[in-house]
């Protein structure tokens, strides 16, 4: 029994206990987070450290000499944005398409919930099964040969579910009430689509597709075997150097090979490729986010 | 067209719209539909293709399913006796998944769970912008970052005589998961009705007992599903592992053996051997087993995400 003149919202052992565990659960959740980030800024660091001694805008612009133990990555930098844009020009309308037919026209049955396993499926299979794929499917089969047509359409169907899915949000969050009000003046589902939703989820749509840019910059197995090469002479500053049947260089595959197969390669560079690849794709990646958020600052419902 | 029609509003409707813009929308609908269904036909093209390369070698003499399973024994190049096992690269996936998701589950559960219930919003949202960019990273980064850093701490601090072995793609492979693990798992936790948390505070109870006997419980299936989509990523990561866990074909006694993993094996050999040699068969047939092992826990992922939706 308490005295009757102890304050009954004294704390008792127990409570004292439970804000105890309380404060080390948030303790060791938060220090966990950190962990979580601080390689990031740490390797984010001692990359840019190494890479110092070579990084600098003629390190873009050279070309690689002396078998790549010198100069700077101008053809696989081109080589890169070559195969980026043409994936993108073939998986950006299939994807908004598809996006567009599961949010507007599927209705749930068997064959859009066997489409939607399907798009979860395509984005957990292992890059180096796309890799055989494309080397199956493009390179004998369709007999482009080992091509930037190759590579590219191998990153287009690996980078298709980032589309989709992003597009799909994007569309989602255009409210029904905006649908039915279109619908209700005597607009077809497609002119509905074309002049309200479509305006309504660009922005959206527009962020998946930066998504999916350097999704596809960063890539390596995928191009390894269907177009990309160690090395391709490219004359200094030639901003086409390469024809869509030609083999190309890219910034992820120039990388690998430099930090596994050229002996004797100068440290610091293959640690400026790395922080020039790092780099892009972050800052891509940077500008759709926050192209998000600035959109979605100013949403008006 | 109008005289045909037996209802006066379509008629209305019709001719207030040109022949041919129908017929564009019309095209334009099946276009879409077109798209819809092609995710299908290419998971299917996918395995057809892969399979299609491989299959000629399933029915060679000298080679047996069961050899390719069971086996440890891959001398691909030998001149008298080639043998085909991959065993021993099962071994090198299964050894380098499991540490990696050792490591990364505790860190990705956890930080979701500070993400989603502790920290304030605007915390909340620079901690999920840096996830995302941290789910980024280009794969062959990664590779790079083992291969130079980790591989010498790991000599330093371990004394190990090579850098590139199980702990080092363990470490590169969870922190490659951690990102998709917290995001699924954030999203997970934040699928729990509101109305829990309220029952539970109301009840007196801290965040803490709230987290332990309320949300967890909730949440479990969808962070089943976070560390099932982790799982599939470390299964089918390949420069990262390429790169950092060394060459050697044998199963691993420690965690400083060095091991190849199954994508690994393929990204190193797919090079060398020659077009439609039996050797280029069983490198697809690889792929197609993988294709099959990320099928699974893709699809058991799947499963768990949708029995949360239902509820």
């Amino acid at each position: 029994m308490t005295p009757p003149d102890a304050n009954v919202f004294s704390e008792t052992p127990l409570v004292r206990r439970k804000r105890r565990e309380e404060a080390l659960a948030k303790w060791i959740f938060c220090a966990m987070s950190a962990l979580m980030i601080l390689p990031l800024v740490l390797i984010i660091g001692y990359l840019f450290e190494r890479a110092w001694p070579s990084l600098s805008l003629g390190f873009l612009l050279e070309v690689p000499t002396r078998g790549m133990r010198a100069g700077g990555v101008w053809p696989a930098f081109v080589g890169t944005i070559y195969l980026v844009f043409l994936s993108l020009a073939v998986s950006a309308p299939i994807g908004i398409l598809a996006a567009v037919y599961l949010n507007e026209y599927a209705r749930d049955n068997w064959l859009n919930r066997l489409i939607n396993l399907a798009v979860i499926n395509l984005a957990g299979v292992p890059s180096i099964v796309h890799a055989l794929f494309g080397l199956g499917a493009f390179v004998y089969a369709a007999r482009f040969g080992y091509s930037i047509i190759s590579a590219s359409l191998t990153l287009a169907i690996m980078t298709l579910p980032v589309i989709i899915a992003s597009t799909r949000e994007a569309l989602a969050s255009v409210p029904r009430s905006f649908r039915e009000a279109c619908w209700n003046v005597g607009a077809t589902r497609w002119q509905t689509i074309r002049s309200v939703v479509l305006p309504n989820a660009i922005s959206g749509i527009l962020t998946g597709v930066i998504l999916q840019v350097s999704r596809a910059a960063g890539e390596t197995a995928p191009i390894m075997f269907t177009g990309a090469v160690f090395f391709k002479a490219v004359q200094k500053g030639d901003l086409f150097p390469y024809s869509l049947h030609d083999q190309c260089m890219a910034l992820s595959m120039h990388l690998y090979t430099l930090s596994t197969q050229v002996p004797d390669v100068q440290e610091s560079i293959p640690f400026a490729t790395a922080v020039v690849l790092l780099g892009s794709v972050l800052l891509v990646n940077a500008a759709a986010i926050a192209l998000r958020v600035y959109l979605r600052s100013r949403k008006k419902w | 067209m109008e005289s045909n029609s037996t209802s006066p509003n379509l008629a209305v409707r019709k001719a207030a719209r040109p022949g041919w813009a129908l017929a564009g929308e019309r095209t334009l609908e099946i276009l879409i539909h077109l798209c819809g269904i092609s995710a299908i036909l290419f998971v299917l093209g996918i395995f057809f293709f892969v399979f299609k390369e491989a299959f000629p070698v399933l029915g060679h003499e000298k080679f047996s399913l069961s050899q390719f399973l069971f086996s440890q024994e891959w001398y691909p190049t030998s001149e008298v006796n080639k043998r085909y096992g991959v065993l021993a690269m099962i071994a090198g996936t299964f050894s380098v998944t499991a540490l990696a998701m050792v490591l990364a589950v505790p860190f990705g559960i956890g930080g979701a769970i500070y993400i989603s219930e502790f920290c304030g919003a605007k915390t909340k949202e620079t901690l999920k912008i840096v996830v995302e960019l941290l789910a980024a990273i280009p794969s062959v980064v990664w590779g790079f970052i083992g291969l130079t850093v980790m591989s010498r701490l790991i000599v330093k601090y371990t004394g190990a005589p090579v850098g590139v072995n199980v702990l080092n793609g363990g470490i590169i492979l969870a922190l490659m998961s951690v990102p998709i693990i917290v995001s699924i798992g954030e999203d997970a936790l934040k699928a729990v009705p509101d109305s829990f948390r309220e029952a539970g505070i109301a009840l007196g109870a801290t965040r803490w007992q709230l987290i332990w006997r309320v949300l967890l419980p909730a949440a479990k299936n969808g962070l089943l599903a976070a560390v099932l989509l982790g799982v599939a990523r470390a299964v089918g990561e390949t420069m990262a592992v390429l790169m950092a866990t060394g060459h050697a074909v044998h199963i691993p006694h420690s965690l400083l053996d060095s091991v190849r993993t199954l994508t690994a094996n393929i990204a190193a050999e797919l090079g060398e051997a020659p077009v439609g040699s039996d050797h280029y068969r069983v490198l697809f047939l690889t792929g197609v087993l993988l294709f099959l092992i990320t099928f699974v826990v893709n699809l058991a992922a799947d499963f768990m995400v949708r029995g949360i939706r239902k509820k």
